[in-house]
């Protein structure tokens, strides 16, 4: 995090409702996006279980976890053998195509050196050689969810990206921050192919946190981005960057390979899309597909319908950095006043926000900022504050355990862009159908297309 | 007294039939298998203390590490409270780098300080986690003066993650109870027929289907540990004249110190299934009535049994030729695993075996007792024998925990949830009714039959 921290903090000693979640099960949720694969927390095992029960609740799908079960005596001395005897055993009973280790806060306070760990593992075990390996450094009490995240996917590009001589014509790569649903990255991959171009997915949740149903009993993820694929992108023609959190991996990326990177910091709005669907235009030679194009339209239809009910909302939001951005950049495009954003850590998109307030904090401060405001958008954490401002919680982000399908949620591109302005304007609709208790909402202003009045 | 010379006092624990029948040596070592890395699953000690001491509903629940441990777990459990909503609060000290490198002792502080000004608590329990464990934090000095200067009882719950599982967690949780908490204040009255009852958690309001039950016996719940319970409840705790244990292998401790110091007798029961909940009511009338309460007792209890066992009886028929021939595979711990086997065997359930992994050897022994030797006890069941014996429909329904659902749901075989996520109250008689009432849900649902077959693609 080489950025200068400028958003200021809550002063507060005693984090209420904490919004952040801590590295390591961002590393997770990124190593599931990779195939046959099992994450690993280096540390004493309740990180794991909690980590584990978070995602479980989550995306309701088994999550493979497993722990180097430090305790004590071994925290102390050093967590080396825990660590050996887990990979051994992992990959004794599981047999998976990749195991990403990450770090928490008790190996990290210890000190353990962790690129040491891995040469000494490979120098004592020949006959593991052909075990996959990404070890990544996500200290709980730095950064957070966002940034573990991009930690293990920037770990598996320098892992396993190789230069190429040759390119392979119409491959793109994608690096896919957490911002993106499961349901998001898989829209992404339907335009992208409507284009005939043939996209590597970088981590792709798509194919293992989406409800897959698999013949038997699958102890790793259940499918995901193929390690081959990781070599495979030093032969693709560019690489869409989709986060400022993926600038890292980016950078990785193209320092190893060469391949050109375009960035893309939101793809929900009409705008953003606009800008996704003129690069692939570009990339592939092709002109846009009519699908996208009767997108687009219903797109805009969708904004012309919904932009009465948006329009000078005061809305608070409290998600993660790059869905923060995306979120309220939105908000802004409908209309709407974004009176307050906060963030669970510091990042550099934050200097993007369009925002009366930004504040690194935890859910008591949206509640704070809530008051008086039409909405919150965070997750379901969020519950506990919204009622007691009086304030609707529409749930967004990680974690939201008391909603179905919230990991298949698509909210990129022109058709998830207009699925949020209705859902997102239905809220509001209903809250004023409710206030003036009628059935018709337009109040006769010829607003909403009709003559009532 | 260091959490190594506590930890080595639960482990020495006379009240525990499992240590009991150890050698010194074993004891040393500890309750639990020591964990395989690799292949480990179950929370840490202070998931197990929060686990225990949280429902403590108006008392300001404090951690004190980096945010992994409260961040990642908060708000996760069903645990209800009739009265303050406190307990649902996630407070945190969030230690970062620096806090790391100047020591987190002075934040704690601050941050304890803030809490008593922000929300009032009657008492601020705070957790020490691995991190400041390692740095030396001294969270028992900090608590000390803290209640010091401001006149609420600051309590340290002294559980870093890596001294061990949930389950010596929940002890140390206990533990905390006993050295800070019980016996620190007096009931403004007792009664002959006051009870204290250890090891409910009111999880989706299971208590609350007990609690009238003995209100109408005429039994007073003088102190619930530690479901929708206030603070000063758990502090007068030992005044009560009969404690339950209910889960007998968590807080077994609790209860035999009370003994120990205060002379109250105490015994193991549970509330689910009609025939354990005729059992807990009546030991626990027949015990007070032998401290001194009147005799009338009995009879009200014995009204009410016969009331509450004829209806429940009466609402289970309709399940019980439903329920014929279906078989269950139960995949739980400690004290579920026997009491639960009775509750479905009563409503004309088949089961077909239980994991033992939690269970202590008086559990085991129970279990045995009611079923016979052939019966298939587990101590470690493998996530893919699971899969396979669901898979090849050795079982109709698995009832389990959260995590493991997907095991059974990826098989397409039905699956309930019996552990602390659960939306529906199971305890009680009503509470065995509502246990058929989703069990028979889920089994007939018409979803199976369509999930099962294949795609078209496939035929």
């Amino acid at each position: 995090m080489g950025h200068i921290q400028r958003f200021p903090t809550s002063t507060k000693a005693c984090a209420t409702n904490p919004l952040k979640m801590s590295q390591p099960i961002g590393a997770a949720l990124a190593f599931l996006g990779m195939d046959r694969s099992l994450p690993l927390f280096h540390g004493s095992q309740g990180c794991t279980a909690f980590g584990l029960v978070l995602l479980v609740r989550h995306f309701r799908e088994a999550i493979p976890l497993q722990t180097t079960a430090m305790d004590q005596v071994s925290t102390i001395l050093g967590g080396y053998e825990n660590l050996e005897e887990a990979l051994k055993t992992i990959d004794e009973r599981m047999k998976p195509a990749l195991i990403g280790v990450a770090t928490t806060g008790v190996t990290e306070t210890k000190g353990e050196d962790l690129q040491g760990h891995l040469a000494t593992f490979r120098q004592r075990n020949p006959n593991l050689a052909h075990l996959n390996l990404v070890f990544v450094n996500t200290p709980d009490f730095a950064g957070g969810f966002e940034d573990g995240f991009a930690a293990a996917v920037t770990g598996i590009v320098e892992t396993f990206a190789e230069p190429s001589r040759s390119k392979v014509k119409g491959q793109v790569n994608i690096l896919a921050g957490c911002h993106l649903t499961p349901g998001d990255v898989e829209e992404i991959r339907d335009i992208v192919e409507s284009f005939g171009l043939t996209p590597i997915i970088l981590p792709d949740l798509s194919l293992s946190m989406s409800g897959r149903q698999p013949d038997d009993f699958t102890p790793t993820s259940l499918g995901g981005t193929t390690i081959d694929q990781v070599r495979a992108m030093g032969q693709s023609e560019a690489t869409l960057v989709l986060g400022e959190q993926m600038r890292g991996a980016a950078a990785a990326l193209e320092l190893k390979t060469d391949v050109r990177s375009l960035f893309f910091d939101r793809l929900t709005g009409l705008e953003a899309s606009d800008r996704f669907v003129r690069a692939l235009a570009e990339i592939s030679g092709r002109p846009v597909p009519a699908r996208l194009r009767r997108q687009r339209e219903s797109l805009v239809d969708a904004m012309l319908d919904g932009h009465f009910y948006t329009a000078r909302k005061r809305v608070v939001v409290a998600l993660e950095p790059d869905l923060l951005h995306a979120v309220t950049a939105f908000l802004a495009d409908m209309g709407a006043q974004v009176v307050g954003a906060v963030s669970p850590t510091q990042a550099p998109v934050l200097e993007k926000l369009r925002a009366g307030t930004v504040l690194v904090g935890d859910h008591a401060d949206a509640e704070a900022l809530a008051e008086g405001c039409d909405l919150i958008v965070s997750n379901s954490h969020g519950r506990q504050g919204a009622a007691r401002a009086g304030v609707e919680l529409f749930r967004m982000g990680l974690p939201q355990f008391d909603r179905l399908g919230a990991g298949l949620t698509v909210s990129v591109g022109y058709r998830g862009t207009r699925d949020l302005i209705f859902a997102l304007a239905n809220r509001f609709l209903a809250q004023e159908t409710e206030h003036h208790g009628d059935t018709h909402a337009c109040h006769g202003d010829g607003g909403c297309g009709c003559s009532a009045g | 007294m260091s959490v190594a010379d506590k930890v080595q006092e639960v482990f020495n624990e006379p009240g525990c039939a499992t240590n009991q029948a150890k050698t010194d040596k074993e004891r040393k070592k500890g309750c639990s298998k020591a964990l395989k890395p690799g292949a480990a699953a179950g929370g840490c000690a202070y998931d197990g203390a929060m686990i225990a001491l949280q429902p403590i509903a108006d008392a300001a629940h404090l951690v004190h590490g980096p945010i992994a441990c409260l961040g990642n777990s908060w708000d996760n459990r069903g645990t209800r409270s009739s009265h303050s909503q406190l307990y649902r609060t996630g407070l945190t000290t969030d230690l970062s780098e620096l806090d790391i490198i100047h020591g987190g002792e002075k934040k704690l502080y601050k941050a304890i300080k803030e809490v008593v000004a922000q929300h009032k608590p009657p008492a601020v329990f705070v957790y020490q986690t691995c991190v400041p464990a390692m740095i030396g934090d001294d969270i028992e000095a900090v608590c000390k003066h803290a209640s010091t200067k401001l006149g609420v009882p600051v309590i340290p719950v002294n559980v870093p993650g890596f001294v061990g599982s949930k389950n010596l967690g929940n002890k140390l949780a206990g533990e905390t109870l006993l050295d800070h908490v019980i016996g620190t204040q007096e009931p403004a009255f007792t009664t002959p027929t006051d009870v204290c009852v250890i090891g409910e958690y009111n999880l989706a309001g299971e208590l609350w289907q007990v609690k009238p039950l003995l209100e109408e016996i005429g039994i007073r719940l003088l102190s619930n540990i530690s479901g929708d319970a206030k603070y000063h409840e758990v502090a007068r705790a030992h005044r009560a004249r009969v404690t339950m244990v209910v889960c007998s292998q968590a807080l077994v401790n609790v209860g035999r110190k009370m003994q120990e110091r205060w002379g109250i007798p105490y015994f193991e029961g549970s509330f689910y299934g009609v025939s354990d909940m005729t059992d807990t009511l009546r030991t626990m009338t027949r015990m007070l009535v032998e401290r001194g309460a009147e005799p009338e007792l009995m009879d009200r209890a014995e009204g009410v049994i016969a009331r509450e066992e004829a209806r429940a009886q009466r609402r289970l028929q309709a399940y019980r030729p439903r329920f014929e021939g279906k078989r269950v595979l139960l995949f739980t711990g400690g004290v579920k695993s026997w009491s639960m086997v009775t509750a479905l065997e009563e409503a004309g359930l088949t089961i077909v075996g239980t994991s033992t992994k939690k269970s202590t050897a008086e559990d085991k022994e129970r279990i045995r007792k009611k079923k016979g030797q052939e019966f298939h006890m587990w101590d470690d069941l493998k996530p893919r024998e699971m899969y396979r014996m669901l898979r090849e429909s050795e079982a109709d329904i698995m009832l389990s925990g959260g995590r493991s659902q997907f095991i059974s749901l990826k098989a397409k075989v039905p699956w309930l949830d019996i552990n602390q996520e659960r939306h529906h109250p199971y305890a009680g008689y009503d509470g065995i009714v509502t246990l058929c009432e989703e069990i028979d849900k889920t089994l007939s649902s018409p979803i199976w039959r369509q999930v099962r077959a294949p795609a078209p693609w496939e035929v």
